[in-house]
């Protein structure tokens, strides 16, 4: 494994669009080669290295870089977008958009996380340490395909709309959640260890909600099924079963109709 | 102005009967001149390339409030597809509903110098043509919708063919509208009552007349008139399995009727996106679904009084729109993607749903077939048009693509064999397989140039390179002569290398270098005086519509600054 180290040396007066940090975009390059790639801040080009001190090397491919960013990135966005392989570790804070459909790879934020982190990824990691913005592994504006494969955890809280129109993958909050948690969802697990505000699973078609602490307004769209004595993420209990949103279409497959789950523990 | 000579050029011009040969091609003064006729012209080097007019587009959704609907709903449809601001070109976005410069740009780009918008709502003909006035380059206009208008229904339901022809001509001129566009004829009035018409003789709710007498009726009025282009119709029960007898109970109302005006069109029906409208089969499962596309093209090679255009599904994630209600209601019902519907007063109603046809799937897979099959089938090119009902079957920047599928077997068979998952099950269900056809450049000129043109009435300004029409050239940098890839096809016919629009170079060696001069084409059609219809649209103005009359014409000097207006007289 190959690392590269990126140490933020300007602020810059916009937030930076650096979609180009990734080690899919890194790898087989020199420092230099590295520090040439491009830059947005505003309708402005700039290079990299005139925000980065980039000290390393990439490895022969994205699965063997590691990129290392050695500070605080909270104004710079795109972090680890569509990256397929390798790691990217932020020491700091980052800006939105961190690992943005991504396909593969590892993305670790030691700080937090800024909106649309994992918006529409189809798999690979990401870990939050601090807390997350909203729309966590949501879609894009206006699109329908969320987030659908890979894991998402954050250690801390996470904001409002996330896994909004989620299909696939698991989103894992330790702490509390704000508004609308899987709206839209059709597929794909979100488990909030915390507290959850209200509108949990708004025009859910299907997937599963776990909440561990309270919901303080309930959708009146589920319909208690039941208790279930399951383990979750490790932890192990009984929880009260839902099914919904009974306002919203569901499939059918194989005779059966298919609804979304919210499990709300005792 | 400046005169250039295109030299040594293959050149293919239907109306001159040209084909491929290698000749030179003159423009001066904005028009198409002997090459005697230059002095001192700037040469343009065609060597190895194909020559032809600017294309023609007989059907596209390229401006107005339906479009302007994508293009907020669908967000995504822009993401990651923007190309900053270059040289004298704006800023560029989107696929499938692209902004109205991306728009002129693209079909600049692919040689193209005429665009028909192909549903205008009347009440929103002020958005339609703010957003024809923005789009650069390319000549274009607009066809109001007739088929489910209030007037319309009452004046053909007491069968008053000279009622129906002065409120069109009212509102050709209130609208600065070119013709008569009839989308589901009856059935969109009755998706008001959330109903629909599946078949020509469903009464329409309330009005009590059928699309039949819709059509028919239309048709009279229009050649009653005598207007450029014919009554140009979305037929019912679109997108439905076993829709194909209705279409044939369509084309069957133009029996009998010979087109009447001074503009050389022969048809009286134009059917359009007629892919759409050639299913057999009782639903959409495989075992039942299948093309009907010989049986409807048969239909047509037997008569000389209709044209139509393709409408190729081109397996693309794109955004349905039309102001058939009803068909988009079905649609988010079938693919539950996001849904809008409008319902325009008295006069129409749209609505708007994302569409992802996927190779994956056989119906998608199917429908390309149709699509193609029809384009092969059809005897006569001159009356045969290629679209994509834009953007309904896929975006228009993909009609290069299917200029490939038309003119090479061996790219459809690729396609059968590597592209569609089930292939095998469409070479069953459709005819597609069957047919060895390939289109010759020749036959792709009449189709794209020379037979829209004069289908649309402008046969004696766009489609051909015959001195006095339009200085509209476009060249390609495809070789007849050497070019054997079908990919070729695709790639030169999505890059003209010149476009030479109205006299000036707009595209030069593959790159838009001028925003043109585009002009808006309007229909000022003069009629006796009639009192009985300028009573009823005071009355129905004063009674139902939002807006004060006064408020309804489009004032060309603002919306329509650069007009072209084309008279006609049917005062006698």
């Amino acid at each position: 494994m190959a690392t590269v180290t990126l140490k933020p040396i300007k602020v810059p007066d916009l937030r930076l669009e650096a979609d180009n940090i990734k080690p899919d975009a890194f790898a087989g390059k020199k420092a230099a080669e590295i520090a040439d790639l491009h830059v947005f801040c505003g309708n402005t080009r700039y290079s990299l290295g005139e925000f980065f001190e980039v000290t390393g090397e990439g490895g022969a491919t994205a699965a063997e870089t590691e990129v290392v960013i050695d500070g605080d990135v909270s104004r710079v966005k795109y972090i680890g977008m569509k990256m397929t392989a390798g790691s990217v570790l932020v020491k700091g804070n980052a800006d939105m958009y961190v690992g943005a459909w991504m396909e593969g790879g590892t993305i670790t934020v030691n700080g937090d996380a800024d909106a649309f982190a994992g918006m529409g990824m189809t798999g690979g990691e990401i870990n939050v340490l601090g807390n997350a913005g909203n729309y966590l592994g949501a879609a894009y504006r206006g699109d329908w395909r969320g987030m659908q494969g890979g894991v998402i955890r954050v250690v801390g809280d996470a904001g409002s709309d996330i896994g909004t129109f989620m299909r696939g993958g698991e989103i894992i909050v330790n702490g509390n959640v704000d508004v609308h948690v899987g709206t839209h969802q059709e597929g794909g697990t979100i488990i909030v260890k915390g507290d959850a505000r209200s509108k949990v699973g708004g025009q859910m078609v299907e997937g599963d909600i776990y909440v561990f602490g309270d919901i303080e307004v309930m959708m009146p769209g589920f319909q208690h099924i039941g208790d279930v004595d399951i383990e979750v993420d490790g932890v192990s209990g009984r929880f009260a079963c839902y099914k919904g949103d009974m306002g919203e279409r569901h499939p059918r497959r194989k005779g059966e109709t298919i609804y979304g789950k919210l499990y709300l523990k005792y | 102005m400046a005169e250039y000579l295109i030299k040594n050029g293959f050149v293919y011009d239907p109306v001159l009967g040209i084909n491929g040969d290698k000749t030179d091609v003159a423009v001066k003064d904005g028009k198409m001149v002997e090459t005697s006729a230059l002095s001192n012209p700037a040469e343009i080097d065609a060597s190895g390339m194909t020559v032809m007019a600017a294309a023609v587009d007989i059907h596209a959704h390229v401006a107005g409030p339906k479009v302007c609907v994508g293009r907020n709903f669908r967000p995504e449809d822009k993401l990651f597809r923007a190309t900053p601001q270059a040289g004298i070109k704006r800023m560029e976005g989107g696929f499938s509903v692209p902004t109205v410069l991306k728009t002129g740009y693209d079909y600049a780009r692919m040689g193209f110098g005429f665009v028909m918008e192909a549903a205008m709502p009347p009440l929103y003909a002020r958005h339609v043509h703010e957003e024809i006035r923005d789009t650069p380059i390319i000549d274009e206009a607009a066809l109001p919708v007739f088929g489910n208008n209030w007037f319309v229904l009452e004046y053909l339901k007491n069968q008053e063919i000279e009622n129906t022809a002065a409120y069109i001509a009212w509102l050709l001129r209130m609208t600065r509208g070119f013709g008569v566009k009839n989308v589901n004829p009856g059935g969109t009035e009755a998706w008001g009552w959330g109903l629909n018409c599946p078949t020509v003789n469903d009464p329409v709710p309330y009005f009590d007349i059928t699309p039949a007498q819709i059509v028919r009726g239309l048709i009279e009025a229009n050649e009653f008139l005598g207007l450029p282009h014919c009554m140009h119709v979305h037929a019912n029960s679109l997108g439905q399995p076993g829709n194909y007898t209705v279409t044939l109970d369509t084309l069957k109302q133009a029996e009998g009727i010979k087109a009447r005006n001074e503009f050389g069109r022969d048809q009286v029906l134009h059917h359009t996106h007629l892919q759409f409208h050639s299913y057999g089969g009782e639903s959409y499962a495989s075992k039942s679904f299948e093309s009907k596309s010989k049986e409807v093209a048969d239909y047509i090679n037997a008569r000389d009084n209709i044209t139509f255009d393709l409408g190729v599904v081109t397996l693309d994630e794109t955004t349905t729109m039309t102001a058939d209600g009803p068909f988009e209601h079905h649609l988010t019902e079938l693919n539950h993607l996001k849904w809008v519907n409008t319902d325009v007063e008295l006069e129409t109603a749209a609505g708007v749903v994302p569409y992802i046809y996927s190779p994956k799937t056989f119906i998608a897979g199917a429908q390309w077939a149709i699509g193609i099959e029809l384009g092969l089938f059809a005897k006569d090119p001159m009356r045969t048009f290629i679209t994509t009902d834009h953007p309904n079957a896929g975006p228009f920047i993909r009609y290069p693509r299917v200029y490939k599928w038309l003119m090479s077997k061996a790219a459809r068979e690729d396609m059968l064999d590597n592209v569609l998952k089930y292939g095998n099950t469409v070479r069953d269900r459709c005819y597609i397989g069957e047919i060895d056809r390939e289109i010759t450049l020749f036959e792709l000129a009449q189709m794209t140039r020379a037979g829209p043109a004069k289908a649309l009435g402008l046969a004696g300004m766009f489609g051909s390179l015959k001195p006095g029409m339009e200085g509209d050239v476009a060249v390609y940098p495809y070789n007849p002569e050497t070019s054997g890839d079908p990919e070729d096809i695709e790639r030169a016919f999505s890059h003209a290398q010149y476009l030479i629009k109205g006299g000036d170079v707009v595209v030069r060696e593959g790159q838009v270098v001028s925003n043109g001069n585009k002009r808006t084409f309007w229909v000022d059609c003069k009629v006796n005086e009639n009192p009985q219809v300028e009573r009823d649209v005071a009355e129905k103005f004063k009674r139902y519509y939002s807006v004060n009359l006064a408020n309804y014409e489009v004032y060309a000097h603002h919306y329509v600054p650069n007009p072209y207006v084309i008279e006609v007289d049917a005062t006698q």
